[in-house]
């Protein structure tokens, strides 16, 4: 018999008021596993408050070659910003 | 560095003219330090020069643990023990990193693995040099992880994204591994005489192998040449062994312990030391699997695989059970 152990991506909040944010993966058996042992791998110098662990598998991700259709149309909204706005001097901070 | 003789297309550089579209956009990212991210298109030889070097990288990393951690039972204090253990385990942390990294271009941890057992894929030659005394611990950490540090800096800014982050992390902890070697060598230098010899064998033993881990001279390798044009290798072996040797030289000095080379002279002109190269049939040797402790080394990381494979196989079986269980009660 030979199965690899599933890999999953670790998910680590650094500290109270930040978000998770991916950190790397690794393999294990299953969820609480996998916890476990990103406990070892990635919080070893206090890194961490919170572990996430989601399996590689399960992420849907947008493709390179989308990045054009999805992410360029933003690009021409530039009224969407702040700076897009002149506002007198007079008016002091807005 | 922890990667040696690692080949790539050996081929040299293809000029713009000879590259197809792809290639050209692709080398215009990297020319413009744009990261490469595993879905990204690259061409077939950066994935597999990728993975020889990751590969090779992550094999050192853990067959690494073995000399030093030879030493954990025997460690002179608790808590020189307790500072082996935390430093051999972030060897293995460094292995895993690396070992993720490898993977999103394709391989797959096992694959890595059996190549390591099989002598397929190489590992650092130092780590075929056995750690006879405590000092070598201090030596250890003091030179290997020194010329570690070396090359694995610049690789921050390598061009494959999961490789660069890795080494952050990696470089982030490195420095606690010299420090804690050098403070080694430090007690020592500064004890009984016949601790004062010790330390002094140490640097004896360990200088040459550790020169000769930055590779022999690849000014006119074809494979550096490549792998530089595309960011995976950025310093060439020689430039990182004469910034190893200059760092090193008044360390050494300052612990009182002489260099074991009678041509090291400091050159004015080139504003570096002069030194001794080291012997490179020697090197040959080790890498071809004669090394003092390359049976050693390969037997035991077999053993451990062989050794666990009922773990890895129950813990999966177990986790199917109780998945199924789960499925089986909704």
């Amino acid at each position: 018999m030979k199965k690899e152990w599933p890999l999953w991506e670790i998910f680590i909040r650094g500290q109270h008021g930040l978000s998770h944010r991916h950190v790397g993966s690794l393999h294990a058996p299953d969820a609480e596993t996998a916890i476990l042992n990103a406990r070892d791998v990635y919080t070893r110098r206090n890194e961490g408050v919170s572990i996430w662990v989601v399996k590689a598998a399960d992420i849907t991700a947008t493709a390179p070659g989308d990045k054009g259709p999805i992410f360029e149309p933003s690009e021409t909204k530039v009224y969407r910003h702040p700076t897009f706005y002149d506002i007198p001097d007079e008016i002091g901070h807005m | 560095m922890y990667a040696q003789m690692v080949k790539s297309t050996g081929q040299g550089v293809k000029s713009r003219d000879e590259m197809s579209a792809e290639e050209r956009d692709f080398q215009d990212k990297v020319d413009a330090d744009i990261r490469i991210e595993p879905r990204d298109w690259m061409p077939e030889g950066y994935k597999k020069t990728l993975i020889r070097q990751i590969g090779q990288h992550a094999h050192s990393e853990i067959v690494g643990q073995l000399p030093e951690g030879n030493w954990i039972t025997r460690a002179p204090t608790l808590e020189r023990k307790m500072i082996l253990l935390a430093k051999v385990q972030d060897e293995a942390g460094h292995g895993l990193y690396l070992y993720c990294a490898a993977e999103t271009l394709g391989v797959t941890r096992d694959e890595m693995t059996e190549m390591l057992l099989s002598g397929k894929m190489k590992y650092s030659s130092i780590f075929n040099y056995p750690t006879l005394t405590w000092a070598d611990i201090g030596a250890v950490g003091w030179l290997v992880d020194g010329a570690a540090i070396m090359n694995q800096v610049p690789l921050q800014r390598t061009s494959y994204g999961p490789y660069a982050r890795a080494m952050v992390r990696i470089c982030k902890e490195e420095s606690f591994h010299q420090r804690q070697g050098y403070d080694i060598m430090m007690r020592m230098a500064r004890g009984s005489e016949a601790q004062k010899r010790m330390a002094q064998d140490a640097l004896n033993r360990f200088w040459y192998p550790s020169l000769m881990m930055f590779g022999p001279s690849d000014a006119n390798s074809v494979h550096s040449e490549q792998s530089m044009a595309w960011k995976i290798k950025i310093n060439t072996n020689d430039e990182l062994r004469q910034k190893f040797v200059d760092q090193t030289v008044p360390q050494a000095e300052y612990l009182g312990l002489s260099v074991p080379d009678e041509n090291l002279k400091w050159n004015e002109e080139k504003g570096g030391y002069d030194f001794s190269e080291p012997d490179w049939d020697e090197f040959f040797d080790v890498l071809r699997g004669a090394g003092p402790g390359n049976t050693q080394r390969l037997t035991d990381r077999q053993k451990a695989w062989e050794d666990g494979a009922w773990v890895r196989e129950g813990l999966m079986a177990h986790a199917e059970k109780k998945a199924a269980r789960k499925v089986a009660a909704e």
